[in-house]
């Protein structure tokens, strides 16, 4: 336990609390059975349980590789071993020694893609009531849940969207409440529960909302306007921050009773001491204009704008405050605060400065971000914004990365970097492109020439035809 | 005979006036040029002449008064047709007063909905999916109920009337299978059985109209336009397109079609590929995608990106309607180039995913007369490319509708122009 206070007592005021203190999540979470529960804030209590199968050594030769980290590679090699990335290179390869070798004979090699929008298990397949765990759509604010506690495991566009490329999603609760709750970090793996997918050591995001979603949703109690909207999320950041400073004194000085513990105001205080990131849905520029000095107001800061069809109207304040773009590539017009989607949105936030990074929000545009981004970067070439490939894949990997705040471990094909790693058939940002293998940590978790040891979920055994071996008609 | 005249009445189809906006003549040379209705041509020239095509081919004299546009380098296919959309008569989804694709009717029923008089052909998205998509001939269907309506077939003029645009109306009967509850039934089959009584009811109506009129006859399943209406499919003028996912449905829209002599054409169909032998069989078209599958409903089990294929390979007909995400039937239309881009990953030919939103829905929609190949004789609804028309990297570079090279800026490309460099000066 002292090793837990010291932790919290490192965030200062909110004010500055700018200055990311450790995460307290590292704690220990479950006291003896029989001895009373554990009173302590944030202490990890649905520890992940992931760990990587065992694997072979593989060494990729021949390829093409996007390292996200740096110019593009040509006839190079990677090399995983121990569930990380060994090295990355041009030239001859090192000694396969007991490695699986693999010539990619210039297919190519990226890092294994991130979706920081995801609502895989939360909104799972073959949908319905029963299946819809998305939004507690019962108060406007509710940061007290998690997303994780709606995670179906057994959802079967988990397997669908590692077949994509997909190697990390974070999960998010939907958009009908102002404050939408706590996300969670997935890798995108086969497991009874959902703690045996959580990213080991992650950190949590909260799930903010604007606009018109919260306000229609609560038309009748209220918010009904973006005014009350804001209204709402001031409230909330005014409770959390006197929550903070009662639960630090007490951990300062441990005089008397702890206070008692709110699970609302728990996450809402982990953000103040930046142990949890914000992930703010939000379609207008005006809005995000708005949050941006909310974040001000209460002294935490907004790390990644979600959706933001008007983010290109924004992007320079985007650049300066370091908030990511988590976009699509051409949604937009489905209701009035999508009316201004351009499919140069990302372009026009990567020419900016700021971190671009295609998002899907959807099972479907979640296994295709490779080619979001190539359609996205087609629209930047229209108007003489050029990325070239070896940026391009930042969108959907590093940045991403960035935006879970992840981006030392995964996103990049780096040394010491998680061996998380996709094999192409054909570049990335072709319409014909598959991939054709997925390593999560080192481990295979998906081969496309090999339909036998696809991954199929519970509820796909019996209900779903077995997937097809019909190959690419490519001329 | 009576009915035959309402139904002949009915089917409007509007020649092109071939003097509107179009130049004179233009001549796009030294092109690749995939006519879809014969193989590839390299190196090869288009012209045409009052909107109408006048010469394809490798070898072919171009008029001394010819605009020339080199096409060197350039792939130069039909304009793509967007087979089953809501472009002009839905603008934003959320706002209740831009929405016009579906009726009311009567007991589910609104097969006399003629969805094109609510068309806006000032709606905002039609140019994005003519600039963006190179899509020049959308069909335009109602939705909702268990028969939604009449839809049309509009080719996308810059700054034209309805009227002018319509390339024919109607063009199909929009019903459902999948979808009990929208059908006003409590399962599958009782949706079956209403579909079953309404076309069983208009054809009695039809044998006997002077009864009917006379007020001596039992009651029908729907009102005396509707079981007019219905007339045109009954007739087989208009394809009956109905909605069908699981493979039950599916088969049961075939029995319809049987039962009935109309032609069925399936829309959606996720499992279509599991009875593919009696779709060909039956010569009944699907429109389906190759961006979707994910088991979303249990009526969907068994959808999968290989469907297209599948389906083409057992020698089905068809046509290609966007499955994925982000409003492939509305706003994003303009991405029915990379569905077809997907099918081809997923094991569909690359001709045979040209055809699919090509010559293919021109067939279905009864429009292959006039458009959805480059022949003599032919509307010149034409799309010049920068490269394979699949691809992300490729732009439609120019795309001509009745031989008009479009130029409008898009809403988009205007609020991008004005983001481009910040602060913004408005």
């Amino acid at each position: 336990m002292r090793h837990f206070l010291v932790l919290l007592c490192v965030a200062g005021p909110a004010l500055q609390a700018q200055t990311p203190a450790a995460p307290t999540t590292a704690s220990k979470a479950t006291a003896a059975p029989g001895t009373g529960a554990v009173a302590l804030p944030n202490a990890d209590p649905f520890p992940s349980t992931y760990r990587a199968a065992p694997a072979r050594a593989v060494l990729i030769t021949n390829a093409t590789i996007l390292t996200a980290a740096g110019p593009q590679i040509d006839r190079g090699f990677v090399v995983l071993r121990d569930g990380k990335i060994v090295s990355v290179g041009s030239g001859a390869p090192p000694a396969a020694g007991d490695a699986e070798v693999i010539d990619a004979n210039g297919r190519y090699v990226t890092p294994g893609l991130i979706d920081t929008h995801s609502h895989l298990g939360v909104y799972a397949a073959p949908g319905g009531e029963a299946l819809s765990d998305g939004n507690e759509a019962t108060a406007p604010t509710t940061a007290r849940v998690w997303a994780e506690h709606s995670v179906w495991p057994q959802d079967p566009q988990f397997p669908r969207v590692l077949a994509g490329g997909v190697t990390t999603i974070q999960v998010l609760p939907g958009s009908a409440n102002l404050i939408g709750g706590r996300s969670v970090v997935l890798k995108v793996v086969p497991s009874v529960s959902v703690q045996g997918m959580k990213f080991p050591g992650a950190k949590y995001g909260l799930k903010m909302a604007c606009g018109e979603n919260p306000k229609r949703v609560y038309a009748s109690r209220g918010p009904s306007t973006r005014m009350g909207n804001v209204a709402g999320y001031r409230a909330a950041w005014i409770g959390a921050e006197a929550y903070r400073r009662r639960w630090d004194k007490w951990l300062a000085d441990r005089q008397g009773d702890p206070p008692q513990r709110d699970l609302e105001l728990e996450t809402m205080a982990e953000v103040l001491r930046s142990n949890i990131l914000v992930h703010n849905h939000c379609y207008r520029a005006d809005e995000m204009l708005q949050m941006v000095d909310i974040a001000k107001e209460f002294g935490y800061r907004i790390r990644s704008f979600h959706h933001g069809v008007e983010a290109y109207k924004l992007a320079d304040v985007m650049a300066r405050d370091s908030i990511s773009g988590s976009l699509w590539s051409d949604w937009g017009g489905f209701k009035m605060e999508a009316l201004d989607g351009i499919r140069a949105n990302l372009a026009l936030v990567h020419n900016a400065g700021a971190r671009a990074i295609v998002h899907s929000d959807d099972p479907s545009g979640a296994q295709r971000l490779n080619q979001d981004a190539a359609k996205a970067r087609a629209a930047g070439a229209v108007i003489g914004i050029n990325v070239p490939d070896a940026t391009l894949i930042q969108w959907v990997t590093l940045n991403a990365a960035w935006a879970l705040d992840l981006h030392d471990r995964i996103g990049s094909l780096e040394a010491g970097k998680n061996a998380d790693v996709v094999l192409w058939n054909t570049n990335p940002f072709s319409v014909y492109a598959r991939a054709d293998r997925v390593w999560i940590d080192g481990s295979l978790r998906y081969d496309r020439t090999d339909p036998k040891q696809l991954w199929r979920t519970d509820f796909e055994l019996g209900f779903v035809p077995a997937p097809s071996t019909v190959s690419g008609g490519r001329r | 005979m009576r009915a035959m005249q309402i139904a002949a009445a009915a089917v409007l189809t509007v020649a092109l006036s071939a003097s509107l906006n179009a130049q004179a003549s233009v001549a796009i040379t030294g092109a690749t040029i995939y006519p879809v209705s014969g193989p590839k041509i390299s190196n090869a020239t288009i012209v045409f002449t009052n909107g109408v095509i006048t010469a394809v081919g490798s070898n072919v004299a171009i008029p001394a008064d010819a605009r020339r546009i080199d096409g060197t380098g350039k792939w130069i296919t039909p304009g793509l047709i967007a087979t089953a959309t809501s472009l002009g008569v839905v603008e934003v989804g959320a706002v209740g007063d831009t929405r016009d694709g579906r009726a009311r009717g009567k007991d589910n029923i609104a097969a006399s909905f003629r969805v094109w008089e609510g068309f806006n052909p000032r709606s905002v998205s039609l140019p994005v999916a003519r600039q963006d998509g190179g899509i020049t001939t959308v069909g335009v269907m109602p939705s909702g109920g268990m028969v939604s309506g009449l839809g049309a077939a509009y080719d996308l003029m810059e700054g034209a009337s309805a009227a002018s645009m319509v390339r024919k109306a109607p063009v199909a009967m929009v019903a459902t299978l999948d979808n009990a509850a929208a059908a006003g039934a409590g399962s599958r089959a009782e949706a079956l059985a209403r579909l079953r009584t309404l076309l069983s009811d208009a054809r009695e109506f039809n044998l006997a109209r002077l009864r009917y009129d006379a007020g001596n006859m039992r009651e029908l399943s729907a009102g005396r336009a509707d079981l007019d209406a219905m007339q045109l499919v009954l007739k087989r003028t208009i394809p009956l397109v109905i909605s069908a996912d699981r493979a039950s449905e599916i088969l049961n829209a075939i029995t319809i079609g049987r039962e009935f002599g109309v032609r069925v054409v399936i829309n959606g169909g996720a499992e279509a590929w599991s009875v593919a032998s009696e779709l060909a069989l039956a010569k009944v078209p699907v429109l389906t995608g190759a961006m979707n599958n994910i088991p979303e409903s249990f009526g969907a089990l068994g959808q999968r990106q290989e469907n297209l294929a599948l389906l083409r390979a057992a020698g089905v007909e068809v046509a290609i309607v966007g499955n994925g995400a982000g409003g492939e039937d509305g706003f994003n239309v303009r991405n029915l180039r990379y569905e077809a881009g997907n099918a081809v990953a997923f094991g569909m030919s690359w001709d045979d995913a040209l055809r699919s939103i090509t010559l293919a829905p021109a067939e279905i929609l009864g429009l292959s007369d006039r458009v959805g190949s480059l022949a003599i004789g032919k509307v010149a609804n034409v799309v010049v490319w920068s490269g394979d028309p699949f691809e992300y990297a490729s732009q439609a570079e120019h795309v001509f509708v009745a031989g008009t090279d479009t130029k409008i800026l898009t809403r988009q490309a205007q609020l991008t122009q004005r983001y481009r460099q910040l602060p913004v000066k408005y």
